[in-house]
Order: structure tokens, then sequence, then C-alpha cells
């Protein structure tokens, strides 16, 4: 158990989850995979199937017509499945909080179907790839707390 | 000690470990040509690892049965042909009349169960994927095979061992103008048999998500990775045993060998690297008229004793 943690923490594999945004934090998150940032070196690699995932990142805010699709890609996921809020729109609604079709940020969204979901927070508009990185080190933190629990 | 030779030496461990490590070498080439500094050497297991405490969701549409045998099946096929290949290369009498057939057989096993559990996943893209995985297999495998007959013409034995054998007492096949044009055109049918760049057309990440591999996650992704991988590190040792004399296992040989390994596999990454993917008509084109032309001439000169 211990050694597929470990290798989790050394190979984090992502999805890309697009929830109407408004394409600047899907471009800060293509300059992580760019040679200048090269997040592979952590073994981070952008997947094309949801279901290779163990990580969600999820940009803008979560419209009605979008939320029911995020809600059935987190639970076609494999677990365990960490969910990225990236960008003010994800964490908050930013501005968009009081529009007639937010159907609430992306925490909100999740954690109807999973009350235990893992959710991190990445706020900035949008957020700097530095800001993403350090995100990415403070889920693996939070697993190896998860390590020392059991 | 065929079970030794299946699970531990030249089988499924040590042709796991060294192919994840090739695998490495290719990522970080890759890495390289791209100008990136690449993952660490210990990346591919890490992979494997993590893939292993993952949850294995069966989507409700799929053919449970077919759908979870199909990567075990691949990767036993795979460790299987690994075994063959080095027990072959270790004593040239541990082998059996016909034993190039049989392994050209079992190396088609992996294509044929991705092709089979991608259909029986149930996901319109993994279907997709799976028929262009078909026609790509229908593609490569015919001239693969008159590569493979231009050796075996030239020996006139289909023993692996007979092949071996020959090489060490008339020099490589490699050396000689049929050899050359036969081993262009295996490097290039291997390269669409491992689902490398200009043919990874069934598992196309930009138009097909992963494609065949769509709806496979945890260990059965795993499976499939170290098939890939296991694969990985046979392709090129049956190319140096068919062309370039095999692995001797003694004194400075091993050196030889292990440079002649790495030389294949830096071909393989490179056309990866330097190669646009195909569309699955050219793919298949590609094959059925170049590169069968290219095997033909490569039969004929050996008739005429080139």
């Amino acid at each position: 158990m211990s050694l597929g943690l470990s290798g989790l923490k050394k190979s984090i594999w992502v999805y890309h989850v697009a929830c109407s945004p408004c394409n600047n934090c899907d471009i800060e998150i293509l300059d992580l995979l760019t040679p200048r940032f090269d997040v592979e070196r952590f073994g981070i690699v952008l997947v094309g199937s949801v279901r290779h995932a163990d990580a969600l990142l999820v940009t803008g805010m979560v419209n009605r017509q979008v939320k029911p699709r995020l809600q059935e890609l987190y639970l076609q996921a494999a677990k365990p499945c960490v969910v990225f809020a990236i960008g003010s729109c994800a964490v908050s609604g930013n501005f968009f909080r009081r529009s007639y079709n937010m159907a609430g940020p992306v925490d909100r969204a999740i954690k109807e179907v999973d009350p235990n979901a893992i959710i991190v927070y990445v706020p900035g508009c949008p957020p700097k790839p530095e800001a993403m990185i350090s995100g990415v080190v403070k889920a693996i933190g939070f697993l190896d707390n998860l390590k020392a629990k059991k | 000690m065929a079970f030794f030779y299946y699970l531990i030496f030249p089988g499924f461990a040590f042709a796991a470990i060294v192919g994840l490590l090739t695998a490495w070498f290719d990522r970080k080439v890759t890495a390289r040509v791209q100008w990136r500094k690449g993952p660490p050497w210990y990346q591919n297991f890490a992979d494997v690892a993590k893939l292993l405490i993952k949850e294995v969701p069966v989507p409700e549409t799929a053919n449970k049965g077919i759908f979870l045998l199909a990567p075990a099946v691949a990767l036993s096929a795979s460790a299987m042909a690994a075994a063959m290949l080095g027990a072959a290369n270790i004593n040239w009498d541990y082998t059996f009349t016909g034993d190039l057939l049989v392994l050209w057989y079992i190396l088609a096993l992996p294509s044929i169960m991705i092709i089979l559990g991608a259909s029986a996943s149930g996901n319109p893209l993994s279907s997709v994927g799976a028929s262009r995985e078909m026609n790509q297999f229908v593609g490569y495998e015919l001239p693969l095979v008159i590569a493979m007959a231009t050796v075996v013409f030239k020996v006139g034995s289909v023993g692996l061992g007979d092949i071996l054998r020959f090489q060490a007492e008339n020099g490589p096949i490699l050396y000689s103008a049929s050899g050359i044009i036969a081993c262009i055109v295996a490097i290039l049918c291997l390269q669409a048999k491992l689902g490398l760049v200009p043919f990874d057309i069934p598992e196309a990440e930009t138009e097909l998500g992963a494609g065949t591999f769509m709806e496979y996650s945890g260990a059965a992704l795993g499976a499939f990775k170290l098939t890939k991988a296991i694969l990985l590190y046979t392709s090129p040792i049956f190319i140096i045993t068919l062309f370039w004399g095999g692995i001797q296992v003694k004194g400075l040989g091993i050196l030889w060998a292990i440079l002649k390994y790495v030389l294949f596999i830096a071909l393989f990454t490179l056309i990866r690297n330097t190669n646009p993917r195909l569309r699955i008509d050219q793919a298949v084109r590609f094959f059925w008229v170049n590169m069968t032309i290219l095997a033909l001439i490569a039969l004929v000169l050996m008739s005429l004793g080139y």
C-alpha cells in the first residue's frame, strides 16, 4: 500500500476539465508542460482519458449546463483522485458568483456527489504556473498525512 | 528450468525491469530532443506501482470477462516472447523446430488482445481505436513476414537456434544488401507493433482520448503498460537475433550486445520524435505498397545471392 502511495506521489497524471473558463487558466496549465517548467520531471503527465487520471484540473466557473458533466467526470475517474480548482472562478466564482447561470463553484459541485473529495484550491486570475506547482506540492503533503494516519 | 526461464531470468521479471528502464530511456531522450529535462530513472516503476493501487471501474456496457482477461493474456504473451528469445540467445540448442513461427504468433497476441479488450469496453472511441489497430495490424504483418522469410530462406531453417548458428559461422545477415533492406522493413514494422509515434494511430491522444486504452484504469492499465514495456525490450532483441548475430553473453560480447540494443532503442526513439502521426489509410498504404515492395526487393536480392 505504501509502495503504491509513494508511487502516486511520484506520478500524478492530470486530466484537464474546462468548465466554461475564459481560457487564461488553460493557457497557464499548458505553460506547465513547456520546456520552461517541464512538470514531466516530477512525473506529472497530461492524459487523454479521465479513467487514467489521478487529478482533475478544473478551470472556470461551473455553469448549469456543465455541472452534471463535471460530476459525471468525477464519478468516472478511478479513485484515489484529487480535484484541483484552478483560478479564482473555480475557487469562488469570482465576479460570476451572482450570475444567473452560476451553479456553484467547483468544490460545491464536487461535494454534492462525494462529500469526502480532496479539493486543492489554487487562486489567481490566472494563477502563475509556480502557484500550481505549489498546489501540487501541498496535495502531495496531504497524501503524506494520509499515509501517517494509517 | 522452463518456469525459471519464463518467470525470472530472460522472461517476465528481467524483461519487465529492463523494459521499464528502456521506456525511461525513451522518455528521457524524447525530453532532451524537445529541450526539456525529462523524468528521473524510476519514473516508469512509480507509474506501474501507482496503477496497482488504483480502483478498476468496469463500464456498464462492457463485457466484463473479456475486458479484464485481455490485459492478463497480453502480459503473459509478451513475457513468453521475451523468454523464448532470451532462452534461444543463451543456449542455441534450447529451441525447437519452427520456434520463429511460434514467436511470430506470440508477438501478434498482444495486438489482438488490445483489439479484443478495446471492443469489449463498449466505448465508441475505443471501438474506433480497435478498428484502427486491426487495420494497422493487417498492414504491418505482411511486410514483416516477407522480411522474416528473407532470413529464413537464406538460413534454410525456421529455428532461432539455426539462425543464430548460421550467423556465427557466416557473419551476420545485416552485412549484405538484402539483409540491410529487410532489417529496415522489420524496424518500421516493429515501430508499428509497438505503437510508437508515426504509427500510434489507434491510441491517438489528440483525437481519440487514449483510444484503445480509454476505459482501462488501475491494474488493468498497468498490465498493458508492462506489456508495452516488455515489447519495447523484446523488439530490438528480435531484430538483433534475426539480423545481427544475436546476443552473446560471454566476455566482451555483453558490451557489444548492450551497444547494439541501445542503438536500436535510439533508432526507435528518433523515428518517433521526428515524425508526425500518419492517418490510418496512409499507414496501411505505406505498409502494403512501399514496405511490401521493399521487402520483396530484399527477397529477390537474397535469392540472387546478394
